[in-house]
């Protein structure tokens, strides 16, 4: 059995739940887990991820890497790479670890497979299954000529049990690696939402052009507040302003797989289906009981979505509260 | 200045796919074939350089089946790019392509701003810009919805979860992989296709570039079609009833509340 080692995310000192899946899966298979957190708060994360069945972290509790740059975060993985040796890595498929990762593999001479779903971990050897043409088909990643294998998981992937308190890590301090940095982070502008990023929600509420005019789209706040979801959108109502590109999902937008979507007076586009069908269970609400997102459906509802839209949401604060 | 973009072609958004029968890939057959989307950001804000800085040329590259790429390439060239570059070659991961793109690019001479897409809407991979500047020794930042170039260094825009943005200077040379968002690309112009039609377009052959076969660090399988959904309940009454319908359903048949 070799080593895995999960790079652990955390947002200010708080692990994030795709961590914690990485831990636990890394741990199932047997090999010895090795976790890794940056910044300033990375003490705060080792407790936890002991619990979760690391039994070592590795942290580099260094302001300079508090927030994210390519250069500096590339050259410290790479350093507590060479010196724990893991024959497989895993990270999550955030926007950290998407851009992070294929650096490293090149940096390092070895694969890395982005983007993955599930995850087959074999002694040293592993293979994950990836989404492919955005969802409308499946393939098996394979790994050969790299000594390390790295892969990326979409997060909510992965079951989460219950942490073992009982369960501590080895602590290993490491001094911040430092580089003549050619990329400069000169700051980061908050995004208006606190909310969970649409890649990371378990539960989406998105808007389409059925909803008729921007500030429609409170109906879906509204509903979106109660169920403590993300808010999306199709491409039309992202090209006509009324919200911002961030939240697109589909082909050219955001790829998601909530354990609930609910699509709001979106047609069901094949563009924007790519999107989220990977999503577990959809309830589609269209006045137009033809349209190509019921073929998708979990559940339909054929009606006014201005009408339904905050029913349901009355409905939803009831069920919630008993 | 050298400004290279590097356009993967893929197939269309519209496209259905199926399976070859060896599960080793997609059936190809009729499949028509595009830009990666991202890709025409990235054409479009290298044209915005150019025009912006005189004296300067557009190079796009692509790595892939000669035959069918340089038709992407040709529309890059329709929409503004000065030269153009095929790889020939095949059945090659995001390693092997990365490392194929830089060495044509240093072959070249190199260049000052290399765009490229934030991802390709086939393999979802997001990885090739990323091990391109590794592989040239040069920062970059990848999903840019904004960019400046003030003759020496260039700062962007680059978005992250929750809808926060980076605001990133690098030193250039440097890759910047575009998000939608970054400009509107204009279209091909008659004049521009008439023109991409005539261009002669450099041809590298894969082989010739020295790449070894163990470049190539993963392998696709099994692939295969996402299980069929059983068919929708559709929820009748009126608005009321169906709200409180659903939401019965989705606590006690569904069990994702
Ligand atoms: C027949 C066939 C077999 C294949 N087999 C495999 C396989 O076994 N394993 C495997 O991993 N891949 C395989 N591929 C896909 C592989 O060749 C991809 O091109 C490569 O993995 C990069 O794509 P990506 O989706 O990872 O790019 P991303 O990293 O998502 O693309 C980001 C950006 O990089 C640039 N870029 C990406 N690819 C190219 C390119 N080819 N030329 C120029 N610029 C580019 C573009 O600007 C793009 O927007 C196969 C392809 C074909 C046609
Ligand atoms: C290259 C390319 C990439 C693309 N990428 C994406 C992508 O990433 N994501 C994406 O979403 N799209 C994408 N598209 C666009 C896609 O093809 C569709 O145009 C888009 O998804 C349509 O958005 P919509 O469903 O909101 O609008 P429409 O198709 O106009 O649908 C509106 C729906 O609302 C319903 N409706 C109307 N009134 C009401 C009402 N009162 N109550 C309830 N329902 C009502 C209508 O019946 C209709 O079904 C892409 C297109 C191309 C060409």
């Amino acid at each position: 059995m070799g080593k895995i080692l999960v790079f652990a995310e955390h947002t200010n000192g708080k692990l994030k739940r795709s961590a914690q899946e990485l831990v636990q899966a890394a741990a199932a298979s047997g090999n010895t887990v090795v976790a890794v957190a940056f910044g300033s708060h990375a003490g705060d994360v080792t407790a936890a991820l002991g619990h979760n069945g690391a039994s070592e972290v590795h942290v580099v509790k260094d302001a300079s890497l508090d927030a994210y740059n390519p250069e500096s975060f590339t050259a410290n993985i790479a350093a507590i790479i060479a010196k724990v040796q893991p024959s497989i890595i895993l990270a999550s498929a955030s926007s950290t670890g998407k851009d992070l990762f294929p650096r490293v593999a090149a940096r390092l001479g070895v694969g890395v497979a982005s983007d993955c779903t599930t995850l087959a971990i074999n002694g040293d050897n592993v293979t994950a299954v990836k989404p492919m043409y955005s969802g409308k088909c499946f393939a098996t990643v394979n790994f050969e000529n790299s000594s390390t294998k790295i892969v990326l998981m979409r997060a909510n992937q992965l079951p989460v049990a219950a942490a073992d308190t009982s369960k501590t890590a080895n602590v290993v301090e490491n001094a911040a690696v430092t580089v003549d940095l050619k990329t400069l982070v000169k700051e980061i502008v908050k995004g208006a939402s606190e909310k969970l990023d649409l890649t990371e929600a378990n539960i989406i509420v998105s808007g389409g052009r059925g909803l008729k005019e921007a500030a429609n789209f409170k109906v879906l706040n509204d509903l979106a507040d109660v169920l403590g979801a993300t808010v999306g959108a199709s491409r039309a109502v992202v090209d006509a302003g009324w919200v911002g590109h961030g939240m697109q999902v589909g082909q050219t937008g955001k790829t998601v797989a909530p354990t609930l979507y609910i699509a709001v007076g979106i047609s069901g586009a094949i563009q924007h289906l790519a999107g989220m069908s990977g999503s577990k269970v959809i309830v589609a609400i269209n006045n137009d009981p033809n349209a190509p997102i019921f073929q998708k459906a979990t559940y339909g509802i054929v009606g006014d979505a201005l009408e339904i839209v905050p029913k349901l949401t009355e409905e939803f604060k009831k069920a919630l509260h008993h | 200045m050298k400004i290279f973009v590097c356009i993967k072609q893929v197939p269309d958004t519209e496209t259905k796919i199926k399976i070859s029968p060896d599960q080793t890939g997609i059936d190809t057959a009729g499949i028509k074939w595009v830009m990666n989307p991202y890709d025409e950001y990235a054409v479009e804000e290298a044209n915005k350089l150019r025009d912006a800085n005189p004296g300067s040329q557009v190079w796009v590259l692509s790595v892939g089946p000669k035959a069918r790429v340089v038709e992407s390439l040709r529309t890059a060239l329709a929409m503004g790019a000065d030269e153009a570059i095929v790889v020939n070659g095949e059945g090659l991961d995001n390693f092997a392509t990365a490392k194929a793109l830089a060495e044509v690019i240093k072959a070249e001479g190199g260049a000052k701003v290399i765009f490229s897409g934030k991802l390709a809407i086939d393999d979802n991979a997001s990885s090739v810009s990323q091990m391109l500047a590794e592989f040239l020794n040069v920062p970059h930042t990848t999903v840019v919805s904004k960019f400046n170039f003030n003759g020496e260094n260039v700062l962007v825009e680059r978005d992250i979860e929750g809808g926060a943005k980076e605001v990133v200077q690098m030193m250039t040379p440097a890759v910047v992989a575009a998000n939608k968002g970054l400009n509107m690309p204009r279209y091909a112009s008659l004049p521009g296709i008439m023109k991409a039609k005539k261009k002669v377009i450099k041809e590298v052959e894969f082989a010739s570039l020295n790449i070894p076969a163990s470049d190539i660090k993963v392998k696709y399988t099994g692939f295969a079609l996402p299980p069929e959904k059983p068919a929708v309940k559709m929820i009748s009454g009126d608005a009321s009833a169906q709200a409180s319908e659903l939401v019965k359903l989705l606590r006690d048949e569904a069990k994702v509340l």
